[in-house]
């Protein structure tokens, strides 16, 4: 395994650090996700030993390594940062390599990135400071219906209608929740309103057009995201496979693309 | 182990130093002539009618100078909240709620900066044009009852496309106006022939100050926008005094000399870019650093301009002042905005703009009604909004903005290969 050249990303996001390790063919050979935590470095470390580890290399076999997300700069064995945008966007176009929109649901911010059929940003937007629509919306109001992250795909799923959240608002929309609660309204209902409240977030950032790929840990864990927004859209969208990798497949292809 | 080592530069601009002297003086004449009585004091919004006001006899203190004062050494962060709790809204403007946060807890940057010094001067009238927004006339309403002195000023029509003689006719009587509680104040009348001096000397100020800023149309440019937030101040507070004018002489000079010696503001300008809004100003230090660790040069902005009045013509005192204070960009419609950013644009060989979204200075943020969706469409050009604010820091997001400036500036690379 070790006569071809292998290449690194790691993606140390607000809510998870992933590592991917790629080959000279530019094919997925190892990776790892674990919760970022306090400290980025620690983590960045742990994580990138861990996908080592799994494919029988070491940190020396990796002819490059970028990193990005909120702790690109805190990760020490990296040869150069690129932007989650940057990171995203080449994920997505390796997969679907012509004219994209790319929606990236991720642990506290949302990104939409247009895409040319050349791999070339034509424009991107994040979301306002509010994280409302983001991981961090549904893990608080999970948290405060107690009910595990890892359940809210499967009861949105239950849902035979929707309750519409009115507020864009993390706060106000718990406060809603304990309303909906009391006047009777049956969890999984509730649950996809949540999903539903994520995706007029996403909706109401940008435009959505042509082909849209849906990446990011949100998405996932909880697919039918996309199939409501796809309802939303009224078309079919994607998930782009290894959704939660994104950014750390993106970092190594920019690297391995780099290293030229 | 990264071979990435982004490096900031920056270059000394040396007329500095002159600048930081005159507006030495312009607080020590203020604090002694309030200490002394020696002189009266107006207090004059920012692009208010300063001329008039020196003219019959007034030393001038800009409010809105004391706002971003607070802004840039980050005590409005800490003032605010004051003013939030007796009424004055975190969503207002933040030069006012830092303002009065400052005046009711008592400190101010003034004391800091310059000793024995306590603060803003006691005014004697407070004068405002609303040409900047309604909060200016607010704000002096605010020190109208804590003084018990006059607040009187001009209001100002917005949203204006083409000038017509009837809003100069507004405007034009309503300074005149103005004159006589002036001169009841003053205890003097006012003299005409000196008011035609001091709106001579303004337009000197002020066609020295464009000359400055265009300068940066040069490739490389020798001047930031950051650099300019910083050299406005006399054409802010001084405008009117020949200090001002020979200030301007000298930093236009040196200017010159950077252009012929191409010296570059930014070392390496790969990239050039228009700002359009307030400053963040508790951030300008991170903000001019992160651009310059990304060879990337900003170096025109709206803002600065905003103290360019070719209007102002001594001949014609009181019709060119509001020619001068109504055909300013922030009164004017959207359609006049996109126009006015086209020439930017062209004259200063942009390759991107950047928004900022102030979250308590809706006036001042050009980006709320579609206007960086319309430019990027018609000049293909990438466009970035940042969400922040001139001096409330709590809305600013430093994360996010770093990363959306980063990202930008890997468009723009993109977008160049």
């Amino acid at each position: 395994m070790s006569q071809n050249a292998f290449f690194g990303g790691v993606d140390i996001g607000a809510s998870a650090t992933k590592v991917a390790i790629i080959d000279d063919a530019r094919q997925l050979v190892a990776s790892d996700v674990r919760k970022t935590g306090v400290s980025f470095e620690a983590c960045a470390q742990e994580a990138m030993d861990s996908a080592l580890a799994s494919c029988g290399l070491n940190l020396s076999d990796l002819s490059r390594i970028f990193s990005t997300g909120y702790g690109r700069h805190n990760v020490v064995f990296a040869h150069g940062t690129r932007t989650e945008i940057a990171c995203h966007a080449r994920a997505a176009h390796h997969f679907f390599p012509h004219r994209i929109t790319v929606v990236d649901v991720g642990g506290q911010d949302n990104k939409i990135i247009h895409i040319g059929a050349d791999g070339k940003r034509e424009n991107f937007k994040m979301n306002r400071k509010c994280a409302a629509g983001t991981g961090a919306f549904l893990e608080e109001v999970a948290q405060r219906m107690d009910i595990p992250m890892d359940q809210l795909d499967s009861l949105a799923r239950e849902a035979s209608s929707i309750v519409h959240m009115g507020s864009y608002c993390t706060v106000f929309t718990k406060t809603e929740i304990l309303a909906h609660l009391r006047a009777g309204k049956k969890i999984p209902e509730i649950v996809a309103g949540l999903i539903e409240s994520v995706v007029k977030r996403i909706v109401e950032m940008n435009p959505l057009a042509g082909d849209v790929v849906v990446s990011g840990g949100v998405v996932d864990h909880n697919p039918v995201l996309a199939e409501m927004l796809a309802r939303h859209l009224g078309h079919a969208v994607h998930i782009l496979p290894h959704a939660q990798l994104a950014g750390a497949l993106g970092a190594a292809l920019l690297a391995a693309e780099e290293s030229k | 182990m990264s071979t990435e080592k982004p490096k900031a530069t920056f270059k000394k601009i040396h007329s500095t130093d002159k600048m930081k002297v005159i507006m030495e003086q312009h607080f020590r004449e203020l604090d002694e002539a309030a200490k002394t009585k020696s002189r009266k004091i107006a207090w004059c919004t920012s692009v208010g009618p300063a001329e008039l006001l020196r003219a019959a006899g007034f030393l001038v203190f800009f409010p809105e100078n004391h706002g971003a004062m607070l802004g840039s050494t980050r005590m409005a962060t800490d003032l605010i909240p004051v003013a939030n709790a007796i009424g004055y809204s975190p969503d207002i403007c933040s030069y006012l709620t830092a303002d009065i946060g400052s005046y009711i807890k008592g400190t101010s940057p003034i004391s800091k900066a310059y000793p024995g010094i306590s603060g803003p001067p006691r005014p004697d009238v407070l004068v405002f044009n609303t040409n900047q927004c309604r909060d200016v006339h607010d704000w002096f309403n605010f020190y109208g009852r804590e003084f018990n002195v006059p607040v009187i000023g001009v209001q100002t029509h917005r949203g204006v496309g083409d000038i017509t003689k009837a809003h100069i006719d507004s405007i034009s009587t309503q300074i005149k106006a103005l004159v006589p509680t002036l001169e009841e104040i003053a205890g003097k009348k006012l003299d005409y022939d000196e008011l035609k001096r001091i709106v001579g000397l303004s337009r000197q100020c002020t066609d020295l100050w464009k000359e400055v800023l265009e300068i940066a149309s040069n490739v490389p440019s020798p001047l930031t926008f950051f650099d300019g937030t910083i050299q406005m101040g006399p054409a802010v507070v001084l405008r009117g005094e020949q200090r001002a004018v020979d200030f301007y002489k000298e930093l236009l000079a040196e200017l010159k000399q950077r252009v012929k010696d191409r010296v570059a503001a930014i070392d390496g300008e790969k990239f050039r870019l228009y700002w359009e809004g307030m400053p963040v100003w508790g951030k300008l230090r991170e903000l001019s650093t992160q651009f310059a660790e990304l060879s990337t040069c900003v170096l025109a902005s709206t803002y600065c301009s905003s103290w360019v009045f070719p209007a102002l013509d001594p001949d014609d005192p009181f019709d060119s002042m509001a020619r001068a204070y109504i055909e300013l960009f922030i009164v004017r419609d959207e359609n006049y905005k996109e126009k006015y950013f086209e020439n930017q644009v062209n004259k200063y060989k942009i390759d991107g703009m950047i928004f900022h979204d102030a979250k308590t200075c809706p006036n001042n943020s050009n980006n709320r009604y579609g206007m960086p969706e319309r430019l990027a469409k018609k000049y293909d050009m990438p466009m970035l909004v940042i969400h922040g604010d001139l001096n409330d820091l709590r809305c600013y997001s430093e994360e996010q903005a770093r990363t959306n400036i980063e990202a930008f500036i890997e468009q723009l690379a993109e977008k160049k290969s």
